[in-house]
């Protein structure tokens, strides 16, 4: 079981980033647990500056710009 | 689209680059015949006419703006790829106050930002220990002085205006930067901000040129997608402004006679929020029909730098007080560099 954090206030790049997250998991047929974490607070505690991040297992590998389906996957040790 | 070449590996980078410039070049100068033949020729318009040059004015500034856009958004995305939020915040902290502030306002100039990252920006700077008004100089100076402002400024009106824009927006986030840290405001940032302690950041491994490359062109389609709309309800403004409304009266309402006309145009300018691609087309027309440039800056800054729903997301780390001294600040310096334009520049 993956958790996986999308990382934004709501705006448009963060739910394409969920959308992506998604689509990924789904591809891969793998288990994870996907949230989206719109608490600024904990946006900012967690170092990140610009939104969307994304964190894998509670670990920041995005911040500031929309992955690809390519990167998700390799983070998710899928490709 | 020229996404799905970059996506294929068999054409090579520099290819695709070559490629894409030349199609740019010559749609930029296939252009205005294009549009004049279109308005005066196919469509029948009498040129002169205001239904035919308002036409011929939006057919010709669409594809204009929009390549404009797309150029330099694809350039500056690249070389911004070597710039993050988090180098410009270790190159801030620990810096002495106006060396600070300075430094702030330009990298505002280069740095990513849409107001949906204000909050956690905010907070990331001022948990750094980036002094307050150092943080403010950047707030104000990202969404004001951008490259796409700059870059669209200079192509329709040239460098001079270009550079008096940018001048004159670094003068405003240097001085708003600098009196909110003298007025010691800090005790009106909301508590909670000061308790949090950040994680370390990210170390990303993104250093290949393709991929900045292919980074780059994504988040063009993606910032002109954005902005397509808002630039396109520019000019169709622009256009009607620039077909219908009469010289005499831009000049009597908003010359340099009428002494209201410059915070008349920023608090009309507040609650549009547009951003500087959107404004540009609307401030030329305004332009055009003898608006002094003081008073064309000031409307243009008041729409970028003050926007209603961004003074809404600072709320949740700003208590109402930090707000107001914030707007009330910046929109004097807003009024300063429209008063002082019109009174210095012809």
């Amino acid at each position: 079981m993956r958790l996986i954090e999308v990382l934004g206030s709501g705006c448009q790049k963060c739910r394409y980033v969920e959308q992506i997250v998604r689509e990924v998991v789904t591809a891969g047929g793998i288990e994870a647990d996907v949230q989206h974490v719109t608490d600024v607070a904990e946006i900012a505690a967690r170092g990140i500056l610009a939104t969307p991040g994304l964190a894998i297992d509670g670990q920041v590998v995005a911040a500031g710009r929309i992955p690809t389906r390519e990167q998700v996957a390799a983070w998710l040790d899928l490709a | 689209m020229t996404s799905l070449a970059i996506r294929q590996r068999a054409v090579p980078l520099w290819a695709v680059v070559v490629l894409g410039g030349a199609a740019w070049l010559i749609a930029w100068f296939v252009n205005l015949p294009a549009a004049d033949w279109l308005a005066y020729d196919a469509l029948r318009l009498d040129r002169g006419s205001h239904l035919g040059d308002a036409v011929a004015f939006f057919l010709y500034d669409s594809p204009k703006v929009l390549l404009l856009l797309a150029g330099v958004v694809t350039l500056v995305s690249f070389l911004r790829s070597f710039v993050s939020p988090n180098r410009v915040r270790r190159a801030l902290a620990g810096r002495g106050v106006l060396p600070g502030t300075a430094a702030a306002a330009a990298f505002g100039i280069v740095t990513p930002f849409c107001s949906c990252s204000a909050v956690p920006l905010f907070i990331g700077f001022v948990e750094a220990g980036v002094p307050l008004g150092v943080t403010f100089a950047f707030l104000v100076a990202s969404p004001m002085v951008n490259e796409v402002a700059l870059v669209l400024l200079w192509g329709l009106f040239g460098p001079w205006v270009a550079l008096a824009y940018m001048s004159a927006g670094l003068a405003v986030a240097v001085v708003a930067g600098l009196v909110i840290g003298r007025l010691g405001l800090e005790r009106y940032v909301e508590d909670y901000v000061w308790k949090i302690r950040a994680g370390s950041a990210i170390g990303e491994v993104r250093t290949t040129l393709e991929e900045r490359a292919r980074e780059a062109w994504r988040s063009t389609v993606d910032i002109v997608r954005r902005v397509f709309p808002f630039v396109l309800a520019g000019i169709a403004v622009g256009a009607l402004i620039h077909g219908y409304v009469p010289t005499e009266l831009v000049v009597a309402a908003g010359g340099r006679d009428n002494p209201l006309a410059v915070p008349a145009l920023v608090v009309l300018g507040v609650p549009l929020y547009s951003n500087a691609a959107g404004t540009i087309p609307i401030v030329e027309a305004l332009l055009g029909k003898g608006l002094p440039l003081g008073s064309a800056l000031a409307f243009m800054m008041a729409v970028t730098a003050l926007s209603v729903p961004e003074l809404v997301i600072l709320r949740r780390v700003m208590k109402p007080r930090l707000i107001a001294t914030f707007v009330a600040v910046v929109a004097s310096g807003i009024l300063l560099v429209g008063y002082g334009f019109n009174l210095f520049v012809v």
